[in-house]
């Protein structure tokens, strides 16, 4: 069946488009782009005042299964993605079982096609049991679906485990994502070393229990010429690290939350929000503007969610005792829109740069471009419509989001997988 | 009566409640030294010690405060430090709220602690000391000390000195001293400085023989031992060659300056055990000052006023 969007913003810097048109779609393709359009029979969209992008990416979320069931499933958080407007997810190793081994792999992938919100793709684990002292089965887990590797949640600890690792993957030419914390130099700290150590009275670990880590691999990409993309980069300093990186061309890129860039340590005032506590903590001021600066540079290439569902019980405790992390799904395109695009500091083009098209070519995922002939995968979203987002109204299991009470524009409306659609007028299409 | 239902941090009291915890300590302090010491205040009224965290002192504290005034006291302690094992701290504060308590002390490890019980429970809840954070009775107490000893606070230089970054003490101590316009400089090395030190109201000197005759009241914190075990100082003997009280610096610190120390004090390390006996000493007012206080605060909270003293 034929479906013909009408009137849309249509944004794409890969075919320079950025303009009002229509766009057919048949057999999962885009068939037709133009002005005034038809089609003799399917189903025609309004898309006026509507902008319509590349499908958008995620490659950080953690989806909970297999072992963590009562915080998410792969179902529900895919759910909540295409409720954000995500084509693809990427769901991180840090399960239990680990997703360490290929039965993992195989098992995510099976249960991810039990859904039809959207793709996942499994992450696998750099290192046996996430422990940074043994190469897990990376060729293994590859031919059973990983489409990169990662010990998020621990950054591998030994200089020279991440230099094998790096080494071993370049044969097969995968991303490896690295958490960069310095175990030793953030210890118990919770929040940002600075003003939120200062006046909540809770242990602080400093930006450079990051940026030493992001500054080790970087001289590590350099000494195997292997791929290490840094994931959530919160201080300013691991930024100057990847920058000076990316100047000597070494295959690096990274990649930045939501939360690090629309919220800091302030904002923790004194109110002990749990939600607010994650992992990199909320850093400085100073920190959050050379992030912002950064993924309007170039220097960030991503924006990835670092979607952690947690049960209440699991938040609703001291703010030392709490889970770290926050959902970020149904949020992350509103919140980019908002406060980069509709606040004139970051254009449209580079939204879905670091949203669609850098996801998708780093993970090596199948490129989504429109134009005639490519997959028809598309994020639709309404720049001039708000949406406040409250707990309880999230469609993840978990409600721990850091922008509850946030008032945000450009409402996800509508998306298309594969020429599908999967989401329309926000309401998600069981198939 | 205090503008505050609750005493979760030092901020939480106004100017006018601080003045009027110190000026009902006074009477309290009188009531003390009576061979009788109990009071019928609050008779009836039930207060809960909830200690997750070993103290005796402090709880012993609030629970001789809380009898004196006629009140029930009752201690709870264990341990805070599991989430997997046992009851959350919610839940526990909802247990207890459904006991029907007036007002219930809460002493824990972790900073911030108390307002889980405060957004759980009705009665007024009053930090005992969380974690790292603040001890806001232990301020009132020394505040209440230092008044008598030096008067007005404002315009007094107060040296703390220790490990500042791990003391709740400090905590809310630095805040309300530089609020009430005294000068707080934090004596410590800078491994024991917290990162933003002016966000306490603070200055730093890593010298204490270089600020020592300036201080009208120097401030001496608890080394805790595992503290001292060369990850953030050499050693005990090197923190009291930097800044232990011998003789020879008590005899730089003004006659008219006065030495104090939230306790338990550790002899040889922040202070020589010959030092402690010198007269400017002033650690067993501080002990006494505290039940006064925390009378005080037990009195103002629960609308004592009603029923009148008779001091």
């Amino acid at each position: 069946m034929a479906l013909l969007l009408k009137n849309a913003h249509v944004c794409d810097p890969q075919t320079g488009v950025n303009e009002i048109l229509d766009l057919v779609i048949r057999d999962g393709v885009f068939a037709e782009i133009g002005k005034n359009l038809s089609i003799p029979k399917g189903v025609e969209i309004d898309c006026q005042e509507k902008i319509v992008i590349p499908g958008i990416v995620d490659m950080h979320g953690h989806l909970r299964e297999p072992g963590f069931e009562y915080k998410e499933t792969i179902a529900s958080g895919a759910k909540s993605a295409l409720m954000g407007g995500y084509t693809d997810i990427c769901c991180m190793p840090n399960t239990d079982p680990v997703a360490d081994n290929a039965s993992v792999i195989e098992y995510i992938v099976k249960r991810a096609q039990e859904q039809s919100f959207c793709r996942v793709h499994p992450f696998g684990a750099i290192t046996q049991e996430l422990a940074g002292k043994k190469l897990a089965e990376l060729y293994d887990m590859k031919q059973a679906g990983a489409c990169a590797f990662s010990d998020d949640g621990r950054g591998i600890q030994s200089a020279k485990m991440m230099r094998a690792a790096l080494d071993y993957a370049k044969m097969f030419d995968v991303l490896l994502v690295a958490h960069s914390e310095d175990e030793t130099l953030a210890g118990n700290g919770c929040v940002n070393e600075g003003i939120a150590s200062t006046k909540l009275g809770l242990p602080g670990q400093p930006g450079e229990s990051e940026s030493v880590m992001v500054a080790r691999d970087m001289h590590l990409a350099r000494l195997t010429g292997g791929r290490v993309h840094v994931a959530h980069l919160s201080s300013r300093h691991g930024v100057d690290a990847l920058r000076a990186a990316k100047a000597q061309n070494l295959r690096v890129s990274g990649e930045v939350t939501p939360h690090h860039l629309f919220l800091n340590e302030t904002d923790l005032d004194d109110s002990y929000d749990t939600n607010l506590k994650v992992n990199p903590p909320l850093r400085s001021i100073e920190d959050q503007e050379a992030l912002i600066a950064a993924l309007i540079d170039g220097t960030i290439d991503v924006v990835a969610t670092d979607n952690a569902p947690h049960a209440s019980q699991e938040k609703e405790v001291e703010f030392e005792n709490a889970a770290y992390g926050s959902i970020g799904y149904e949020t992350a395109l509103p919140l980019v829109y908002t406060n980069l695009v509709k606040s004139q500091r970051m254009s449209l083009e580079r939204l879905v740069e670091v949203m669609a098209i850098n996801p998708r070519t780093l993970l090596g995922l199948r490129p989504v471009k429109i134009e005639v002939g490519s997959q028809a995968d598309l994020t639709i979203f309404d720049p001039t419509k708000t949406k406040t987002f409250k707990a309880g109204s999230f469609a993840s299991c978990a409600q721990n989001s850091a922008f509850i009470g946030k008032k945000l524009y450009g409402v996800v409306t509508d998306v298309i997988v594969n020429g599908y659609h999967t989401l329309q007028d926000g309401k998600v299409i069981a198939s | 009566m205090l503008s505050t239902h609750n005493l979760l941090t030092i901020d939480n009291l106004s100017k006018g409640d601080i003045e009027s915890i110190l000026t009902t300590a006074q009477s309290f302090e009188e009531i003390n030294k009576r061979s009788i010491k109990k009071l019928p205040t609050l008779r009836g009224r039930t207060i809960i010690n909830l200690f997750l965290e070993p103290s005796t002192r402090t709880r012993t504290s609030f629970e001789i405060a809380a009898k004196r005034l006629g009140a029930d006291a009752i201690n709870m302690t264990g341990s805070a430090s599991s989430t997997v094992k046992g009851e959350s701290l919610q839940d526990t504060a909802q247990t207890l709220n459904a006991m029907a308590c007036d007002l219930l002390v809460i002493r824990h490890k972790f900073g911030g602690a108390p307002r889980i019980l405060a957004q759980n429970m009705d009665s007024h809840i009053v930090n005992g000391g969380d974690g790292i954070h603040q001890h806001p009775t232990q301020t009132l107490l020394d505040l209440y000390t230092m008044r008598k000893l030096v008067g007005d606070i404002k315009g007094k230089t107060i040296g703390i000195v220790g490990d500042i970054v791990h003391s709740r003490v400090a905590g809310s101590l630095a805040p309300a001293l530089n609020a009430l316009g005294a000068e707080v400089i934090f004596i410590a090395p800078p491994t024991y400085l917290p990162s933003q030190p002016e966000l306490l109201g603070a200055s730093v000197n890593t010298s204490l023989d270089a600020c020592i005759q300036d201080l009208d009241i120097l401030y001496l914190l608890r080394i805790q031992k595992e503290r001292a075990d060369g990850s953030s100082i050499p050693s005990a003997r090197e923190y009291s060659m930097l800044y232990g009280i011998d003789e020879k610096r008590a005899q730089k610190l003004s006659k008219n300056a006065f030495i104090m120390h939230p306790g338990p004090i550790n002899r040889g390390v922040e202070i020589a055990g010959e030092v402690v006996s010198d007269p400017r000493v002033k650690i067993l007012d501080q002990v006494s000052a505290g039940v006064a206080v925390r009378m005080a605060i037990m009195y103002l909270m629960l609308g004592g006023e009603e029923s009148g003293i008779t001091a």
